[in-house]
């Protein structure tokens, strides 16, 4: 079951070598992400997460917020 | 969005997921930086006056009216010791007795903007309400600085050049 974390999570983990992942479309993540974020938007998730993330290194995805 | 995205790693084999639950805008509305065509524009949070004067509820309102006079200000932000804010004090509210105390002087509550918010947002909203200046705070609630509609224009003036 995923964890759900907050920011103060989210800098911790990212030190300590966590992948982070904004699920937005392009325009939306091209405009503003946080450093260091992969893009994959939420429809190509199946298709790209194989090759684009390391399975052995904790993920943490986000959007906007809850929604 | 990202609850559903959290749940399809976990089932493609992703043994170590996190959703952060808040997201973007949490991230922004704390001030944190980014990255992105956006990041280069500045900000309301990135031109807010840091040095604007502040001062506590049980302060007199005497003693505020020199601190900002002596720094060249007509206002005062009225903070708590995390400098989250709760009340203000312009030029009609710096005008009143000298003894009287902050908390009962000042306005309570004041509208506050979110660092990350665009120049070009908080003219449109400074100008159509007659804002001259206004507080900008993260999404707890603490000061960051107050934005003056003069420093907006200019920036967006210099901008254009």
């Amino acid at each position: 079951m995923p964890k759900e974390i907050d920011r103060d999570d989210v800098r911790r983990l990212v030190a300590g070598g966590a992948q982070l992942v904004e699920v937005l479309p392009s325009p939306e993540y091209e405009e503003d992400h946080l450093p260091g974020a992969i893009h994959i938007p939420l429809r190509q998730i199946d298709s790209r997460a194989g090759e684009m993330l390391d399975r052995g290194r904790p993920v943490i995805v986000y959007c906007w917020d809850t929604a | 969005m990202s609850p559903r995205a959290a749940w399809r790693l976990e089932s493609l084999g992703f043994a170590d997921v996190y959703e952060y639950v808040d997201g973007k805008l949490d991230w922004m509305a704390a001030g944190l930086p980014t990255e992105g065509t956006n990041a280069q524009q500045p900000r309301a949070g990135d031109i807010a006056r840091k040095d604007v004067p502040t001062c506590g509820l049980k302060d007199r309102v005497g003693d505020a009216r020199e601190r900002a006079k002596a720094q060249g200000w007509d206002a005062v932000v009225v903070v708590n010791d995390e400098r989250v804010v709760l009340g203000m004090l312009r030029s009609k509210e710096l005008a009143a007795d000298a003894d009287e105390a902050v908390e009962t002087a000042m306005r309570s509550g004041p509208g506050t903007f979110r660092p990350f918010v665009s120049l070009h947002e908080m003219a449109h909203f400074m100008i159509e309400h007659k804002v001259e200046s206004a507080p900008i705070s993260t999404s707890d609630g603490r000061l960051v600085g107050l934005l003056l509609q003069k420093d907006v224009l200019d920036s967006m003036k210099r901008k254009k050049k």
